[in-house]
């Protein structure tokens, strides 16, 4: 059993710092556990926000040592032991308590994206036909966990604060699975570049750096996007020809 | 006296995970005013971690496949307590109920012809999970909240009901307060639907969140509302047991669905070892004809890891206590010996289980395509909870409702794998429709301010003992009731054992009265967790209180001094209530009867 140093932020919107607490760790421990521990012994106010810590829910969200991170699935042994362990809250949203930001934007965020629009059924059931390739593609934005590490990681929303403007990867993600499924036809491409600002991504990659999930974010999700809108405002033929096949 | 914020609906939904969140839309979609409160951000609660799958008889790879089979396999999977029509609805309503998900947006994996794939799953007699590789909770939570969002319903995310307001018999509101500052919140409701999920953190070992706290069949116990069926807690056979700090972490009963195997620290296939006598027929006698059934050769019968949870949880139990354990106390679960079947294991391991693969990876340390894991049972699902009326969800205090995990009657004795999604759905809808049509028909009734005034004196309690509680926090009474409860009302049960957890029930209940909590109202867990205490204690105390008067052993309930079933038993269920002096008070009751239709069904599906 080894004691561990830990920094962690306390503090609220007005302003807080950094106050240290000791707990031992022993094998297979995770960050959340030696948190609960310092909770129970030493800080019982102590704000974390958590729900299955199995790395399921994305509710743990936060950075250790300056990386965002899921608190439930970093265990104490892939970090460096002989100097504290820093415990921030993320730096994209507004902070409530100490670990705990306000994400809310997020949930405000989502609502504006157009909603899933299916085709006709294709059988009398009322039910639809697609192959599991055609699915393949979709089922990975959809294990997008809502953690929020990818829109914490973003500098357009990290430092230049352009929440008003642009949604963020993890929204660019949702909106790819959207007008990727094989039964959407709705059409969200204009919405993307006029209210979701996805011009601002500048496809620097620390998004998919970062996620839990590993979704290839920014290969899979925002790069398709972009070159839709691409083809759908700046090739003429395209655009003809979209109109037949009914959708981009 | 603090003040208090008002909100009026006219149905109140506490609780979004699935149940709630599909209650919330129908009743929207019947046109009256909706707010669902729920204690965590949209899109965290429980049901985000299921993973196997849902159950309905849609029969795209099993064309035998109808209703009346899943009727009977929940019917004999819950040892005939359940309420047969509660199971009649949900096997006829769960098809269209999946199908409506696709509608939504949710994508199943497919089945070559492009139709929703199934999965075998415990008790069921043919392939009818519906699933997302094994993440299917997430798919359905998220499904239904991005669904739900469009539909003009009020969130009111992280916020915690701690009170029923009552008018007369009737149902006016519910009292609660927001856990970013504290403040308390009013909500004036011709109707409430209970949506709040189960009671897993009375215990030590679980799969369950902190959520899990049974706040919602004490809210109904509280306000009048009955419990039944209470002792019946589905100990799942398979959580993880190392390292410690992930200990009850659940491993989906999909990965024996896929093929995985039990084994003991001698290397036997110990499931072989005992069948019981109903499931015989329809278990493989051989390694090789239980293989040919994962494969989905109809002619085989079904491997003995899929036998019901119960029996599994306590053949694993067996195994441990006779020393043929694993070293860390659990027995061997091993995925990766397909690879001498398929050529492309490992891929196919990855593809069909990729949230175990991460899981296991990351907490543990294991690769699962080539290691065993080591499991061992872990607190899961609670079968019993609030009574309902089968068709409407209302419970016997008008204008209460209650769906998912909260409300009981489905499962009876135990719950097959893949039934509590379905449950979800099919209830969950059932309580938005009628909670709507309730209110419409009674509208509002009137809030009594002097139990807003003792709700929140009674909140703010913990605060006034601060400092003076003699060195036992919360958090400490927490962790002793959850000790007692796994040691002493756990999977296996005696009846001294059970009293003397009644002992410490009650001597925890005086000790919760004092703990004081630190801080202020802001995201403070510590008063939460006081605040939870309440809840925790009523929940064991009727857990432990039904076990002790079902001297018998039956579905998820084990008792070993009665270790057999007892004819006295067979039609009974206990009901919980609270008398007029506010003490609990436990009953038998005969169990809903089988019509004739039933009866025929089960005997055509022996
Ligand atoms: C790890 C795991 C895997 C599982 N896998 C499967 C599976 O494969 N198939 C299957 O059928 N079942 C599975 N189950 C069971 C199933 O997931 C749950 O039974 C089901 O999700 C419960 O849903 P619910 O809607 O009733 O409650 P939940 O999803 O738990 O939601 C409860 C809601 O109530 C809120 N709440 C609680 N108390 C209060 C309060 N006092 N005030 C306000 N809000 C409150 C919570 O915040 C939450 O929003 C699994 C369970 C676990 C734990
Ligand atoms: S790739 Fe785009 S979205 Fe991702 S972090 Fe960089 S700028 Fe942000
Ligand atoms: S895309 Fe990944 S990092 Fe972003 S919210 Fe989803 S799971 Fe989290
Ligand atoms: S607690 Fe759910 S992801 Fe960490």
């Amino acid at each position: 059993m080894a004691s561990v140093t830990f920094k962690v932020w306390r503090g609220n919107k007005e302003g807080g710092e950094f106050k240290e607490y000791s707990t031992d760790i022993t094998e297979g421990m995770v960050v959340l556990d030696a948190l609960f521990q310092i909770q129970a012994d030493a800080a019982n106010d102590l704000a974390i926000r958590w729900n299955c810590k199995a790395g399921k829910c994305g509710s743990c969200s936060a950075e250790v040592n300056g990386y965002p991170r899921l608190l439930c699935m970093t265990r104490m042994s892939s970090l460096p032991q002989d100097r504290p362990v820093k415990i921030e809250p993320m730096k994209s949203f507004p902070v409530i308590k100490d670990l705990v930001c306000d994400v809310s934007w997020n949930y405000e965020a989502k609502k504006r994206i157009k909603k899933f629009k299916p085709r006709k059924p294709d059988a009398a059931d009322g039910t639809w036909r697609m192959q599991q390739e055609d699915v393949d593609r979709v089922q990975e934005f959809r294990k997008c966990i809502e953690c929020f590490l990818c829109q914490d990681v973003c500098h357009v929303l990290r430092e230049h604060h352009l929440h008003e403007n642009f949604i963020g990867p993890s929204l660019l993600v949702y909106t790819a699975a959207l007008e990727m499924h094989p039964l959407d036809v709705e059409d969200r491409t204009e919405d993307l570049r006029k209210h979701q600002g996805i011009g601002y991504c500048n496809i620097t990659k620390c998004c998919t750096n970062v996620c839990p999930e590993n979704i290839t974010i920014t290969d899979n999700a925002i790069i398709p996007l972009k070159e839709r809108l691409v083809d759908k405002f700046y090739d003429p033929l395209k655009k003809i020809l979209n109109l037949f096949s009914g959708k981009s | 006296m603090s003040s208090v914020k008002k909100y009026e609906y006219d149905v109140l939904i506490i609780g979004a995970g699935g149940a709630g969140l599909r209650s919330a839309i129908e009743a929207s979609d019947a046109g009256v005013k909706v707010g669902v409160v729920c204690k965590s951000l949209l899109g965290k609660a429980h049901t985000v971690m299921a993973e196997g799958g849902a159950a309905a008889a849609i029969g795209n790879i099993d064309e035998k496949d109808n209703w009346k089979i899943h009727f009977a396999d929940t019917m004999r999977g819950g040892q005939y307590l359940n309420n047969p029509k509660m199971a009649e609805i949900h096997a006829k309503e769960s098809p269209a109920r999946i199908f409506e998900l696709e509608a939504w947006g949710a994508l199943f994996d497919r089945t070559k012809d492009g139709k929703i794939l199934q999965r075998h799953f415990g008790g069921h007699r043919y392939r009818r999970l519906a699933h997302v590789g094994d993440r299917t909770g997430l798919e359905m939570i998220r499904t239904l909240q991005d669904h739900g969002i469009h539909q003009g319903i009020d969130f009111h995310m992280e916020c915690t009901v701690l009170n029923l307001l009552k008018d007369g018999d009737r149902i006016a509101g519910a009292f609660g307060y927001d856990r970013e500052k504290g403040r308390f919140l009013v909500f004036e409701t011709s109707a409430v639907v209970l949506a709040t999920g189960g009671i897993g953190r009375a215990y030590k070992v679980t799969s369950n969140s902190w959520e899990y706290t049974g706040d919602g069949q004490t809210l109904a116990y509280d306000c009048g509302a009955e419990l039944i069926d209470m002792e019946f807690v589905q100990f799942h056979p398979t959580g993880m047991v190392w390292p410690p700090s992930v200990k009850g972490i659940l491993v989906t009963e999909g990965v024996r669905g896929e093929g995985g195997v039990l084994r003991n620290s001698e290397g036997r296939r110990f499931m072989f070892d005992d069948i019981p006598e109903a499931y015989k027929s329809s278990t493989a006698d051989s390694e090789e004809e239980a293989w040919q059934y994962t494969i989905g050769n109809t002619e085989a019968r079904r491997p003995p890891e899929l036998l019901t949870r119960d029996h599994v949880a306590r053949c694993i139990i067996r195994e441990i206590k006779e020393g043929r354990g694993s070293p860390h106390g659990g027995v061997f679960l091993d995925i990766a010996w397909i690879k001498e079947k398929l050529p492309n294991a490992v891929e196919h391991i990855k593809r069909k289980l990729p949230s175990m693969y991460h899981q296991f990876k990351e907490l543990a340390e294991i690769d699962i395509t080539t290691e065993v894991m080591e499991v061992g049972p872990t607190t899961h699902y609670i079968m019993g909870g609030v009574r309902v009326n089968a068709e409407t969800q209302m419970t016997n205090v008008p204008g209460l409702f209650a769906a998912g995990e909260v409300a009981a009657g489905l499962h009876g004795a135990n719950r097959l794998g893949g039934n509590s999604l379905s449950d979800l759905l099919v209830f969950g809808r059932r309580s938005g429709e009628f909670a709507a049509k309730f209110s419409k028909e009674n509208g509002k009734a009137a809030i009594d301010d002097r139990q807003v005034q003792s709700a929140t004196r009674a909140a703010l309690a913990p605060f006034e003992r601060a400092g003076g509680s003699g060195g036992s926090g919360v958090y400490q009474v927490q962790q002793e009731l959850q000790d007692s409860m796994q040691s002493l009302v756990g999977i296996v049960r005696t009846e001294s054992e059970l009293k003397e957890g009644l002992e410490v029930i009650s001597r925890l209940k005086e000790r919760s009265k004092v703990v004081g909590v630190e801080g202020n109202r802001e995201y403070n867990p510590g008063w939460h967790t006081a605040l939870d205490l309440h809840n925790l204690m009523t929940i064991s105390e009727a857990i432990a209180r039904c076990a002790l008067m079902r001297k018998e052993s039956r579905g998820a309930h084990f008792r070993l001094d009665f270790p057999d079933k007892s004819e006295g038993f067979a039609e009974i269920i206990m009901v919980i209530s609270k008398d007029a002096d506010g003490l609990m008070q436990v009953n038998s009751e005969a169990i809903v009867p089988l019509t004739e239709e039933h009866k025929q069904i089960i005997e055509d599906n022996k």
